[in-house]
C-alpha cells in the first residue's frame, strides 16, 4: 500500500495463509485456543531505539504480558541510536508470534524478526569461576582447552574462564566442570546474528 | 556508641560537585515559589501552545506543586476551557468521556505524586478501552528526580503498562515534539491513553524550541506504523468464506465506533444480510432498530445472540478483542464457526482465539473494501435463517424482559427504568452507565440509535466511572442530552464531582438505580456463593437532601407510575439533576453466563424468580 502510515513489515506478516498445522490439532467440536501447541526454542531479534528506559519497557512488557523467556541480551549496534536486544523463548509459534506483536505495539521497538529457521550464529559469553587447586588444575585447563576457552584470572584455588559457544556448548562444559566445583557462573545469553549477506533490516532512525 | 557529627553544609552527598549544587538550588526553589513571571516564552506556553494546535478546547484538572507554572500561564489561554475536577480519578474519566462521546482526544491534567497516582486508575480504564487521550503531571524539579523528594513518585513507571506510550520530559525544548508525538499516537492506529510527566523547571524553562509538523512527527517515531488497508489477498479470502456462508453471524465491536465506521458496517450487513450482534463497547454500532440489529452478545447478553453465535458457521469480528466476557470457555465457543478477524491492532488477532482469516486494518476502510468484493443477497435468501433467529429472539426476549415496572417486591424494576430513559429520551441521548447490574441493565434495555450514545468502562469495568464521565461527555457532546446511570455503590465512589456539575454548570442528569446493594456482588453471593451475603449490603445517604446541599434539583421514584413523571422533571431542569430510583433490592442481571462456564451455559432464571 502507498499509504505512509503502513509498517510495511507486519502487513506481510498477514499475508500468509491460516498454520494448517494448528487447525489440525484441534479436535473437531472444540475450538483450539492459541499458544496450547507444541512449544519450540525461538530465538527473536528485536532492533530498538537507543534511548533511557527502552529496557524497561521490553522487560515490563514481557513480564506483564506473562511471556516466559530464557534468556535478553541487549547491546549496541553499528549506530549509535539503535540498540539490539536477542531474546530467546520457548512456546508454539503462534505464542512466539504473539510477543513479537506485543513487542511491536511499544514505540521504541523498530522491527521484531524470529530467525529460529535461518541459519546463524548464535553464541553467549560465560565466565565461569571453578574450584582448582594443584592437583586438578592441569585436567580443568585441559578441558577449557578442548572447549577453545580461555584462562582469564588464576588464583591459588580456584581459575576463572572465558568461553563462548552456542548455549549447548556452553552447557556441556559447565557440565563438564561441574565436578571439580563451579564457585560462581555468569552468562550473557544469546546473541544472534543471520549467516551470509543478509542482515535484520528496519526502517531510518531519526535523531 | 559515638555518634558522627558532620561537618556543617556537608549534608548534601558529594558535596562540591555540580550536581550537588544542582540539587541544593532545586531545594531551595522549592521554598521561593512566588517568582514574577516575564514575558518570555516558557515550558507552560509550550504546553498550552501544543494543546491549542492540536485543537483541544477543554482540560480536565486539578492544581498542585509543581503543575503550578503551567496553571500561572493557562489564563493567557482562554480558549482552553479548564473543568477544576474534585478528585484526578474524575479527571481522567471526564477526559476519556469526553472523547468518547465527541471523537477527539481528551486530555487531564494533575500535579505529581497523589494527583498522579489519583489518575492511574482513569488511565487504566482509557487503556483497556482505548480511548484516545492524553495525561499530563507535573514532576519535581529534574535534579530531585530519583531522591524521593516531596510529592516525588516514579509515575513513568507506573503507568508504563497501562499507557500506549508515556513520557518525562526534563527539558522545555522538548516540548513541542512530545507533545505532537503524544497525540499522534493517542488518536492513530489503536486509540489509547499516553501519559506526559513534565518535570517543574522544564515548564519553567524559556525556549524557542518551535512546534513540528506532520512529517517531522512521523520521522521521529520510525516505530509505529499502524497498517489501515487490509491486505488484498485476505480480503479475497474473506470474502470467499462470507459468499459461502449459510449461518453468518457479525461480531460488532468498539472499533467500530473508535473508527467511525457504522456507515460501512451498516452498508456491509445490507448487502451481505448478515445480522450484526455486538459486544458492551459496540452497543451503539448499529441503529438497534435496524432489521438486521440482532443484539448485545456475552456474559449477560441476550441468550438468543449467543445462541446464533454458537450455531454459527462464519463469525466476522469487526474491532473487537474476544474478551473472556465475549467467548467464555473459549474451547466451546461456536466450534462451528470459521472466525475471520478484523482489527488495527495486529497483537489482538490469534490472541485469545484461533482465527482462520485475519485482516490487520482500519475496520472502516477494510469494510469498504469488502463490499465490492462480496456477493449481495436479499433477505429471502436467508429466508429459512432469519426464521429461526426470529424465533430465538421471541423466546429469550420474552423471557428476560418484563416491562411490569414493578419487581416481586413492589420495588421498581430496573429494566423498567432503563427503558423508560431511553424512551424519554427518544434514544439520542448519551447514557453512560457505571458497572455492576446497572451497567448491563443500561447496555440491554434503554434502545441506542446513535453511535456513542452509550459509554461504558468495559474492560476494566471501573466503578465510579458513570458520574465522571458523563461530565466529560457532556462537554463533549454538548448538542445531547447526557445521563450518568448508576448503582448505589458506583454513585458513592465519585460522587464528589456534584460539585464539579454545579460550579462549571455541566447539565448531566444522574439517575441513581439504589437497590442497598452492590447488586451484582449480590447476585454473585446468590448464585455461586451459597447466598453468603458478606459486605454487599450498602447504606447510602438520603440522596435528595444531598443533591440539596449541593444546589441540585433532585427526585424521587418508588413506583411505576412515578417513573416517567420524574425523569420529565429531571429532563426539565436546566443544568444538572439526579433521580434516586429506589428499585428491587434482589432483583437479578439475567441471563447470566458463570464463570469458566460457555456461551451456551447461560442461566436464565433462578429458583423459579422472574429474574
Ligand atoms: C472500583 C471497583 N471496585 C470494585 C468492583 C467490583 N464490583 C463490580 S460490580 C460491584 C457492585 C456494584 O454495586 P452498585 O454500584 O450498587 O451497582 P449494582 O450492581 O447494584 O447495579 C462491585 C463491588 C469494581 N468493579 N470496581
Amino acid at each position: 500500500m502507498s499509504d505512509p502510515l503502513t509498517r510495511r513489515p507486519f502487513a506481510a506478516a498477514y499475508a500468509a495463509a491460516p498454520d494448517p498445522a494448528a487447525a489440525a490439532t484441534a479436535a473437531p467440536g472444540v475450538r483450539s485456543i492459541p499458544g496450547t501447541g507444541a512449544a519450540h526454542r525461538h530465538v527473536l531479534v528485536a532492533v530498538v531505539n537507543n534511548r533511557p528506559g527502552v529496557l524497561n519497557r521490553v522487560a515490563s512488557l514481557i513480564r506483564a504480558r506473562n511471556f516466559n523467556i530464557d534468556s535478553l541480551a541487549v547491546g549496541h549496534t553499528e549506530r549509535p541510536d539503535v540498540s539490539r536486544m536477542t531474546i530467546t523463548l520457548h512456546g508454539d509459534d503462534v505464542a512466539v508470534e504473539q510477543v513479537a506483536k506485543q513487542l511491536y505495539k511499544l514505540i521504541d521497538v523498530l522491527k521484531v524478526q524470529d530467525v529460529t529457521s535461518e541459519p546463524r550464529i548464535e553464541h553467549e559469553l560465560a565466565l565461569i569461576k571453578v574450584r582448582a587447586t594443584n592437583s586438578t588444575r592441569a585436567e580443568v585447563l585441559k578441558i577449557v582447552e578442548l572447549y577453545k576457552g580461555r584462562v582469564v584470572d588464576v588464583a591459588a584455588d580456584s581459575v576463572i574462564l572465558e568461553a563462548t559457544g552456542t548455549e549447548d556448548e556452553v552447557d556441556a562444559l559447565v557440565a563438564l566442570l561441574g565436578g571439580f566445583g563451579i564457585r560462581e557462573m555468569v552468562r550473557t545469553g544469546a546473541t544472534v546474528m543471520v549467516r551470509g549477506p543478509q542482515v535484520v533490516e528496519y526502517e531510518g532512525v531519526a535523531k | 556508641m559515638t555518634i558522627m557529627r558532620q561537618a556543617p553544609g556537608r549534608h548534601l552527598p558529594g558535596a562540591g560537585t555540580p550536581e550537588a549544587a544542582a540539587v541544593d538550588h532545586a531545594r531551595a526553589e522549592m521554598l521561593h515559589e512566588a517568582k514574577p513571571r516575564g514575558r518570555t516564552r516558557i515550558g507552560a506556553d509550550v504546553v498550552c501552545e501544543a494543546l491549542l494546535r492540536q485543537g483541544v478546547d477543554v482540560i480536565f484538572g486539578y492544581p498542585g506543586g509543581v503543575i503550578l507554572p503551567l496553571y500561572d500561564v493557562l489564563g493567557d489561554y482562554p480558549q482552553l476551557r479548564h473543568i477544576l475536577v474534585r478528585h484526578e480519578q474524575g479527571a481522567a474519566h471526564a477526559a476519556d468521556g469526553y472523547a468518547r462521546a465527541s471523537g477527539k482526544v481528551g486530555v487531564c491534567l494533575g500535579t505529581s505524586g497523589p494527583a498522579a497516582t489519583n489518575l492511574v486508575t482513569g488511565i487504566a480504564n482509557a487503556m483497556l478501552d482505548s480511548v484516545p487521550m492524553v495525561a499530563i503531571t507535573g514532576n519535581v524539579v529534574a535534579a530531585l528526580l530519583g531522591r524521593d523528594a516531596f510529592q516525588e513518585v516514579d509515575i513513568t513507571g507506573i503507568t508504563l503498562p497501562i499507557t500506549k506510550h508515556n513520557y518525562l520530559v526534563r527539558n522545555a525544548d522538548d516540548l513541542p515534539h512530545v507533545f505532537a508525538e503524544a497525540f499522534h499516537i493517542a488518536r492513530t492506529g489503536r486509540p489509547g491513553p499516553v501519559h506526559i510527566d513534565i518535570t517543574k523547571d522544564a515548564l519553567q524553562q524559556e525556549t524557542r524550541a518551535t512546534h513540528p509538523d506532520e512529517a517531522a512527527v512521523l520521522a521521529a517515531i520510525p516505530g509505529f506504523r499502524p497498517t489501515f488497508e487490509g491486505h488484498a489477498r485476505q480480503l479475497r479470502l474473506a470474502a470467499k468464506l462470507i459468499d459461502e456462508a449459510a449461518r453468518p453471524v457479525i461480531l460488532a465491536g468498539h472499533g467500530i465506533l473508535l473508527a467511525s465506521a457504522w456507515g460501512e458496517l451498516r452498508a456491509f450487513a445490507e448487502r451481505t444480510q448478515i445480522p450484526v450482534t455486538h459486544t458492551l463497547l459496540g452497543v451503539g454500532a448499529i441503529d438497534e432498530t435496524h432489521p438486521l440489529s440482532y443484539g448485545y452478545m456475552g456474559m449477560h447478553g441476550w441468550k438468543h445472540v449467543n445462541r446464533a453465535i454458537q450455531s454459527a458457521d462464519l463469525l466476522i469480528a469487526l474491532g473487537m478483542r474476544f474478551d473472556d466476557r465475549v467467548t467464555g470457555k473459549v474451547s466451546t465457543y461456536a466450534t462451528g464457526a470459521k472466525i475471520i478477524h478484523v482489527d488495527i491492532d495486529p497483537a489482538e488477532i490469534g490472541k485469545n482465539v484461533s482465527v482462520d482469516v485475519p485482516i490487520v486494518g482500519d475496520v472502516g476502510r477494510v469494510l469498504a473494501a469488502l463490499i465490492p468484493l462480496v456477493a449481495e443477497r436479499r433477505p429471502e435468501d436467508r429466508a429459512a435463517y432469519f426464521a429461526e433467529l426470529a424465533e430465538w429472539r421471541r423466546e429469550s426476549e420474552a423471557r428476560s424482559w418484563h416491562g411490569s415496572g414493578a419487581w416481586r417486591d413492589g420495588l421498581l424494576s430496573a429494566d423498567y427504568v432503563v427503558e423508560q430513559i431511553g424512551a424519554a429520551t427518544n434514544h439520542d441521548a448519551t447514557l453512560v452507565a457505571d458497572v455492576g447490574q446497572n451497567q448491563m441493565w443500561v447496555a440491554r434495555y434503554a434502545g441506542y440509535r446513535r453511535p456513542n450514545s452509550h459509554i461504558s468502562s468495559g474492560g476494566l469495568g471501573t466503578m465510579g466511572f458513570a458520574l465522571p464521565a458523563a461530565m466529560g461527555a457532556a462537554i463533549g457532546r454538548p448538542d445531547k442530552e447526557t445521563w450518568a446511570i448508576c448503582g448505589d455503590g458506583g454513585f458513592q465512589m465519585t460522587m464528589q464531582q456534584l460539585a464539579t456539575l454545579v460550579q462549571d454548570q455541566i447539565p448531566v442528569k444522574i439517575a441513581i438505580l439504589d437497590n442497598h446493594k452492590l447488586g451484582m456482588i449480590r447476585q454473585w453471593q446468590e448464585l455461586f456463593y451459597a447466598g453468603n451475603y458478606h459486605s454487599s449490603h450498602l447504606l447510602g445517604p438520603d440522596y435528595l437532601k444531598l443533591a440539596e446541599a449541593y444546589g441540585i434539583p433532585a427526585f424521587r421514584a418508588t413506583t411505576p407510575d412515578e417513573v416517567p413523571t420524574v425523569i420529565e422533571a429531571a429532563r426539565a431542569v436546566d443544568g444538572p439533576a439526579l433521580i434516586h430510583f429506589l428499585i428491587a433490592e434482589e432483583q437479578n442481571i439475567m441471563p447470566i453466563m458463570p464463570a469458566g462456564k460457555g456461551l451456551s451455559d447461560l442461566i436464565e432464571e433462578w429458583g423459579g424468580a422472574d429474574e
